[in-house]
């Protein structure tokens, strides 16, 4: 039973159906960045349609809204609304995160051969596939695509059209994330080289267990009341309609008596954790390439490891935080503000002790650094601005405005996503044997960051002067917001900006993998074990010697030796 | 710091509890500025002061006190006052100290899509009965039961909320179809209005509408009055769900209610109402 099962693999074993961690985790990466742009590019018809609302979009518009001559309707505006929540989330940064930077590292940061179930490895990325495409055909079936909000509240979910093909596809991605996590526990759990104990692992494998331990427990309930819905829309019964609704002019014929707020405790019993599966790979990030690039151990390893823990586990029970303007009672409304200041503790832990890192470092400003030192400031505003919407009283105003937009955009767009450019930036070298371009880089980087703030900045004034989300023409009908609406045609430039300033990126992955193959394995001169691979890895069992541990993970600029960084694997 | 707030488009707050919640706004704000300010300072001091050219080799124990344990510790503290002292009395004021429909000038908010329908108990203060089965979109969009007991003198509105000043209002909220939020973002009030529930909302206006649009002179908002905003997606036509509202004093308040009453006896069984759909397209 050597190596006699390696037999030579065809074009389709090795590259399409391949059980390789390497090659799924580099599947999902390339889906999830495709996803991601498609995404993006819905939310730039949107942010059209905002700043020159019932225009006709130049360019596209005629192509993509020819029965309207080249207006965007309120059903396009909603359905990109939705399908732009979805594709970002579901369809990109967490198979990017978790899918992709899981995939690939896991096993080389611990020093295993592949993950611990190879073909429930592949099936988690041909179910999440799946799911892209059933997400994708809803654009253009009669019905179109699901309008009803990411978050799919019914009865609106269930009377409008659309919903259908969302839902079935939730129910693939869901999968595929449930496969994959229980793929990574198992890995993380039962396939750490010797010598590396609990306390030498990465800070990265640490938030890719706690986000896995997440997925796992946080999604089976959505997926079940993704069913249900599904259920109350194909086949009549009623779990989220109650009784006694007239819809559209007439009574709804249903049996009556369920709950739309069922759905909602349902929904956001995921949807809360989730924020911590954007989130937490995404500190892993960070983390490995801080301690990297300011050549000293991160400041309290295990303070963050504690905390990350317990923001896990917290993360369960501060869902209805979202829900307190559907008429909650006093205990109930206390609790959940208690647990979501709660909360905030382990984060402010987290990004405190990141900041803290900084302190005494020989710090390098590469691409990688330049992308994590900035999401630190940047996570921190998205951090922070959740603090008066998690307050119950200072939620009542800014509820559903814009503010709500903000901040979890900056906790999404410029934290995760910047985290995850870093991680690119940074692995890549590992991934392909090549560099990337330091000064397509930064060109990449400057004005990602400064546009990235020209969209959301503004959000936090409309969200203050009570503008509300989700609103086709921008706000334009409300006295209200009068005073902020002009902000709407600079944010809508910015975000085209935006768009432009990932040029440099894309052009910097292709000219870098055309470019020339270094033999040098650890570019960045860093102490983690995948470093210790050759750049590719091989195929299937990654290391060509046999790992053993006997460091930790971060043992940079030790005193008394000479070289600045001391790996793992080294005696 | 309200008028910073205020500056950067928060509108002037102009019921009984405005004042608290913009206060805790303010609160929460202050915490921030105070974290983020301090992050920030030592974020860019360290990164000019470690940078590598100046820094060749770093310190591998880095800072060895634990001041910031004290740092979260008041992050903690902070956030405990901002709960008991602030948050939590405001919101048991919201929901436990709801006004009896007695004490209070009581109006019913059916809302639908996409239009707000305002009903009022009229001279006898008590709701006649609505049913499902009555309600014909054109001429009795809330199944108002003009026969049952208490429904002879019931009038509704559509899209026009009147109330008046310096008077405890009580709105039982509900909604035919699909969820919506009756947002009044100058009283900061806000409330889900979910199918199948009943929820009501309380508040006492402080200053009427004439009075608030004199506040609004010289900006851009300049002539521009009270409105009901649907804050929660309700589908095609919700950023058209908008109402109005008109705060009056009370002697006015009570004729427009006389009017009302006055078209209900003119019209009969067969009667309408002054409609605003604040849009012909529905």
């Amino acid at each position: 039973m050597s190596n006699d099962h390696h037999h030579e693999e065809n074009f389709i074993q090795k590259y399409v159906f391949s059980v390789d961690h390497k090659i799924i985790g580099l599947q999902y990466g390339i889906t999830s960045l495709l996803f991601l742009l498609f995404g993006f590019m819905l939310m730039m018809l949107m942010r059209y349609q905002i700043a020159y609302p019932e225009t006709v979009i130049p360019y596209f518009g005629e192509w993509l809204f020819a029965g309207s001559g080249g207006v965007m309707l309120p059903e396009n505006y909603n359905t990109l609304g939705a399908m732009h929540g979805t594709i970002m989330i579901f369809l990109g940064v967490v198979p990017l995160a978790v899918g992709a930077f899981g995939n690939y590292l896991v096993p080389l940061q611990i020093g295993a051969p592949d993950m611990a179930f190879p073909k429930l490895n592949a099936a988690s990325y041909w179910s999440y596939f799946v799911g892209g495409v059933v997400m994708m055909a809803s654009f253009f079936t009669p019905e179109g695509a699901a309008r009803s909000g990411w978050t799919s509240y019914p009865p609106l979910s269930i009377f409008e059209s659309g919903q259908t093909m969302w839902l079935l596809g939730m129910v693939f991605l869901i999968t595929s994330s449930l496969l994959g996590s229980m793929n990574i526990i198992v890995t993380i759990v039962q396939l750490r080289a010797p010598g590396l104990t609990w306390f030498r692992l990465p800070f990265f494998i640490w938030a890719q267990l706690v986000t896995s331990f997440l997925l796992i427990l946080a999604f089976p309930p959505l997926e079940s009341a993704a069913i249900l819905q599904l259920m109350d829309r194909l086949v009549g019964t009623s779990f989220f309609l109650p009784s006694g609704l007239v819809y559209a002019g007439s009574p709804v014929e249903a049996y009556g008596s369920g709950s739309p707020l069922l759905w909602q405790h349902l929904f956001w019993f995921l949807a809360h954790p989730e924020v911590y599966v954007l989130i937490l790979p995404a500190i892993g990030i960070v983390g490995e390439i801080i301690a990297n690039n300011t050549r000293k151990p991160l400041w309290g390893y295990k303070s963050l490891v504690y905390a990350i823990g317990f923001l896990g586990f917290m993360s369960f029970i501060v869902w209805a935080h979202h829900m307190f303007l559907t008429g909650m009672g006093q205990s109930m409304s206390a609790f959940f503000q208690l647990t979501t200041m709660i909360i905030s503790i382990p984060s402010v832990v987290v990004l405190t002790a990141f900041f803290i890192s900084l302190w005494g470092g020989s710090i390098r400003f590469n691409t990688p650094m330049l992308f994590a030192l900035s999401f630190l400031p940047m996570f921190g505003i998205g951090g922070l601005t959740g603090l008066p919407l998690g307050v119950a009283a200072s939620d009542i105003f800014l509820h559903d405005t814009y503010y709500v937009i903000g901040h979890f955009h900056y906790v999404v767009a410029p934290g995760t996503i910047f985290a995850l450019f870093a991680g690119i930036y940074y692995w890549f070298p590992k991934v392909t044997g090549k560099r990337m371009s330091e000064t397509l880089g930064k060109l990449h980087f400057w004005p990602s960051l400064l546009f990235m703030n020209g969209v959301f900045m503004p959000m936090f004034i409309q969200g203050l002067a009570g503008l509300s989300r989700r609103m086709y023409d921008g706000g334009q009908q409300y006295a209200h917001a009068s005073d902020v609406l002009h902000w709407n045609e600079f944010m809508t430039i910015s975000a085209f900006c935006l768009g432009a300033a990932q040029i440099p990126f894309i052009v910097n992955l292709i000219i870098s993998l055309a470019g020339q193959k270094s033999d040098d394995r650890n570019p960045w001169k860093s102490t983690t074990i995948e470093w210790s691979a050759p750049s590719p890895p091989l195929p299937h069992v990654n290391f060509d010697s046999s790992v053993e541990v006997n460091h930790g993970p971060y043992e940079y600029s030790v005193p008394g030796q000479d070289e600045d960084y001391c790996p793992q694997t080294s005696p | 710091m309200t008028e910073i707030l205020q500056y950067f488009g928060l509108p002037v707050g102009i019921s009984s509890v405005s004042g608290r919640i913009d206060e805790i706004i303010v609160i929460v704000h202050y915490l921030m500025l105070v974290l983020f300010v301090g992050w920030g300072i030592f974020f860019i001091v360290s990164l000019i002061k470690f940078r590598e050219s100046k820094n060749k080799k770093a310190n591998y124990k880095g800072v060895e006190s634990h001041y910031s344990s004290v740092l979260e510790g008041a992050v903690a503290v902070i956030e405990i006052v901002i709960l008991f002292g602030f948050a939590f009395p405001i919101w048991a004021e919201r929901v436990n100290d709801v006004p009896d429909s007695r004490d209070a000038e009581y109006i019913r908010v059916i809302a639908q899509q996409y239009a707000w329908n305002i009903h009022y108990p009229g001279a006898d203060g008590i709701f006649g009965d609505t049913k499902v089965e009555l309600v014909d979109e054109q001429d009795n969009p809330i199944g108002l039961d003009r026969n049952s007991e208490f429904g002879k003198d019931d009038f509704y509105t559509i899209n026009q909320m009147h109330i008046p000043v310096d008077t405890k209002i009580r709105v039982d909220l509900s909604s035919k179809d699909v969820i919506h939020n009756f947002k009044l973002p100058e009283l900061r009030v806000s409330q889900d209005a979910i199918p199948g529930m009943t929820i009501p909302v309380h508040f006492t206006a402080t200053s009427t509408s004439k009075e608030f649009l004199e506040t609004a002179v010289g900006t851009k908002r300049e002539g521009k009055s009270l409105e009901i905003a649907c804050a929660q997606l309700c589908g095609l036509g919700h950023y058209r769900m908008k109402g109005y509202l008109t705060i009056h004093e009370q002697e006015d308040y009570s004729a427009w209610l006389e009017e009302q009453a006055g078209y209900l006896e003119e019209e009969g069984d067969d009667w309408g109402d002054d409609d605003d759909w604040g849009d012909d397209d529905w």
